[in-house]
């Protein structure tokens, strides 16, 4: 059966970019799948394809023991009970889960009379995020998006100001997907629980790379995705505490698979696969955040040195190993990546990256437009070598070198104003 | 990076009979390549970068493929995680007050709108043209239906060419979920007259973790998902470009191959046909009815339907009682009964379902195990009676 006639030459034209293909830098939008993950995932996809759900047979009896032993795993790294997890189709659905669910659910049942309508988050948040706010806010929920400071971390004053008697949730995300920094979770959980609010994060980026612990950081809700962290695509997990229990309403319904809370099949072998991510994240997260550290440095002490007036965007203390977010001084991020052909960076978020737009994230940090139009994400990740990293300097600080050359000149040509 | 082998299938043990098939498809192998390829690359289609393109490129061109097996342009697809989102989204999305379905739809569409108004179906299952056109009539609301084209544990066919004229009378939209059907039979979106069909990939060959929910003419789809603008806004994440790639492959591969399921059919019947010579008693649940070819509802009275699947599973022939749900979920099947089955019937039926692998030693075995099960049954009841 080798007559899939219609899709297969396509793939391979793209196969013959092979060689072509840029150094990837854009570790934030998507990882490559890690060669271990895939390896613990194939007998899923091809012998051991059972139904997880077909309890009453022996392959599906397989199928669920191996998304159990995965739902283990990934409750592990982050200090839950596995029962605690909640399969879904990604961080964004896991997102939209986390606060409509939430949302819903305390509409419907408000506790002891009392109602709670009002959520705060954060105006970086990733846009599956602010778009379920939005929602909520159009159906009469009340939304504060707090502003972040100026480095891109959220004031716990600030934070405590805004949550009154009918907060029902904050929703902070663990480490930012554009800018990296990491914010004060511990500190939020903490201001949280003192006034009995749902704390919901989105964990997309953070998951696998740096530490978390839902007990310790007192998170009720935490976003997880598989394809940030060398996982499949296409799958994600949303923690919901048990104790004290957070109750959610789902938002897709059916064959009441996940405890009811999201229905429908679950795919084996990405379940598998997270785990298998989680699992590795687990056994290396330490000595590779000291090694993407390392090349961050590398990274940014090359660029400064060769690229004038270099700025950094969010704090460089509370950050994501692998992550950075520069401004060029005069030069459009647009610019600069069509001058580098040889990498593949990105001016900020993939899912929005597709418009015109200068960032929301870098305009919320107090940037202008045009600083906001500069600003250059690059993310570093497990197969990034140093190699790449010094290419991408001399790429990088070469292209910004001409262009800055170029608008001088242009700069002169146009003559005195 | 080193060649897959086990993605390949065909070569799990042979020691045990797969004959749950609306449950799950294995991988088809032109799958598995299509996945192969993309495994091994990074990229998120909605980066602006060479790898992203790419990526966009692999998802367009296999939204073509999922489009095409069923004749709908490609830009009537919408990727989403799999049937059970899909029917949500049809349903919660379409913007419609009034919401009717067939009492014999799968939970996913049952659940996704709880308080909607069941039309009711003919003991072969198949729903009553007439009591579909006096509830649409009885309320001027814009309404919505939804019908499955074949149904997962019967396999029956819905009219839905008939159902749809039905409904474009009253000015309703109609919905189709032909999960079930896709890939065994020829579906034509403009043939049978949806407004939004359903499909799953793990049901013909793809993997699972992927659906398709596919728009038929300008219809504003109010999102389920909400966040980045993917699938023009109506269905936000990042897209599962191997689960997407793979399901464009098994869509091809299902229309090229659908000829096989002549040869399924034959076997179907023969194993029904033995059955019925073992056991006078048994019944064939929708035999009245057109049914797909690969579904067997089998009634054997006075057994568990529990007691049955466990007593061949340890024979190593895997079939269900059912739909495959909510793990551990026992009780009556809405649909057996929803055709007015006496509660006997309905609690006794095993679902047997082939496909496109399904051999003749598979169905040997089912009635080797099947035979010897009943037997023991008989033995032991008519001991019973004798005592």
């Amino acid at each position: 059966m080798s007559s899939s006639a219609a899709a297969v030459p396509a793939h391979r034209r793209e196969a013959d970019l092979g060689n072509a293909m840029p150094i990837y830098l854009d570790n934030q939008s998507s990882t490559r799948l890690d060669p271990r993950v895939l390896e613990a995932m194939l007998p899923y996809f091809a012998e051991q394809f059972g139904n997880p759900h077909s309890t009453s047979h022996a392959y599906g009896r397989i199928a669920a023991e191996a998304v159990e032993q995965a739902r283990r795993e990934v409750a592990g790294l982050v200090n839950a009970d596995p029962r605690e997890l909640v399969f879904t189709s990604g961080a964004t659905e896991a997102n939209n889960l986390a606060i409509k669910g939430a949302a819903h659910f305390a509409r419907l049942y408000p506790h002891r009379g009392q109602p709670r309508d009002h959520i705060v988050t954060l105006t970086t948040e990733h846009k599956c995020v602010l778009e379920s706010c939005a929602q909520l806010e159009r159906e009469g929920f009340a939304v504060t998006c707090l502003p972040v400071e100026p480095n891109g971390l959220v004031s716990l004053d600030r934070l405590a100001e805004a949550l009154g008697e009918r907060t029902l949730l904050v929703s902070v995300m663990a480490a930012h997907n554009e800018i990296g920094v990491v914010q004060p979770l511990a500190g939020i959980g903490a201001l949280c629980r003192s006034k009995g609010v749902l704390f919901h994060s989105d964990a997309a980026q953070a998951f696998g790379k740096i530490a978390l612990d839902v007990e310790a950081m007192r998170i009720d809700l935490l976003s997880i995705s598989g394809h940030k962290v060398y996982g499949p695509k296409g799958i994600g997990v949303l923690y919901v505490r048990r104790r004290p229990r957070v109750r959610l309403l789902p938002l897709i319904d059916g064959g009441g698979q996940e405890r009811g809370l999201r229905s429908g099949t679950l795919p084996t072998p990405l379940c598998v696969g997270i785990g298998q991510a989680a699992a590795i994240a687990a056994a290396e997260m330490t000595d590779e955040a000291v090694r993407l550290r390392r090349l961050r440095d590398r990274l940014q002490t090359g660029l400064a040195r060769c690229v004038p007036g270099l700025r950094l965007n969010g704090d460089l203390e509370h950050r994501l190993p692998g992550s950075l977010n520069f401004c060029f001084p005069g030069i459009t991020a647009l610019e600069l990546i069509e001058a580098c052909p040889g990498i593949a960076v990105s001016t900020g978020s993939a899912c929005t990256s597709a418009s015109v737009e200068p960032s929301y994230v870098l305009r919320a940090l107090g940037l202008s437009e045009a600083d906001a139009n500069s600003g250059i994400r690059i993310g570093l990740g497990r197969f990034t070598t140093s190699e790449e990293v010094d290419f991408a300097i001399d790429a990088l600080a070469d292209a910004a070198g001409r262009l800055a050359d170029q608008a001088s000149v242009a700069g002169q040509g146009r003559g005195p104003i | 990076m080193r060649e897959p082998a086990r993605l390949r299938r065909g070569n799990w043990a042979r020691t045990e009979t797969y004959l749950d098939w609306n449950a799950t498809t294995p991988l088809r192998p032109a799958a598995a390549a299509a996945m192969t390829a993309i495994f091994t690359r990074c990229g998120n289609p909605s980066s602006v970068h060479r790898w992203g393109r790419a990526a966009r490129h692999a998802v367009e061109n296999a939204r073509s493929a999922v489009g095409a097996l069923v004749s709908a342009p490609p830009e009537s697809v919408i990727f989403v995680s799999g049937g059970t989102e899909a029917n949500h989204l049809a349903l919660l999305g379409s913007g419609r007050d009034r919401v009717l379905v067939s009492a014999v739809e799968h939970d996913s569409v049952l659940r996704a709108v709880p308080e909607a108004e069941r039309i009711p179906v003919d003991r072969d299952g198949v729903v009553e043209l007439e009591m579909l056109d006096r509830l649409l009539a009885a309320d001027p609301r814009p309404a919505l239906v939804s019908v499955m084209l074949a149904n997962n544990e019967t396999g029956v066919l819905q009219p839905v060419a008939a159902i749809a004229a039905i409904a474009r009378a009253h000015g309703a939209l109609l919905h189709c979920d032909a999960v079930q059907a896709a890939g065994k039979i020829a579906v034509d979106v403009h043939a049978i007259g949806a407004d939004l069909v359903t499909l799953s990939a793990h049901k013909l060959g793809g993997p699972p973790g992927t659906g398709a929910l596919v728009v038929a003419g300008e219809l504003e789809l109010t999102p389920l998902l909400r966040g980045g603008g993917q699938e023009r806004s109506r269905r936000a994440g990042t897209e599962n470009l191997a689960g997407i790639a793979g399901f464009a492959a098994a869509a091809v591969a299902a229309a090229e191959e659908i000829a096989v399921y002549d040869r399924i059919r034959r076997l179907r019947d023969a194993l029904e046909a033995s059955v019925v010579a073992v056991a006078p008693e048994a019944v064939i649940l929708g035999a009245a009815a057109t049914r797909l070819s690969n579904t067997a509802a089998i009634a054997m009275p006075g057994v568990a339907a529990e007691t049955q699947v466990i007593a061949l599973d340890l024979d190593g022939v895997m079939v269900s009682a059912g739909a495959a749900c909510s793990s551990g979920k026992v009780g009556p099947s809405h649909v057996l009964e929803a055709m007015g089955l006496a509660p006997d019937l309905v609690g006794s039926t095993i679902r047997v379902s082939l496909g496109w692998d399904s051999s003749e030693a598979d169905v040997a075995d089912f009635l080797k195990a099947w035979t010897a099960l009943y037997r023991r049954c008989r033995g032991s009841s008519a001991g019973a009676r004798a005592a």
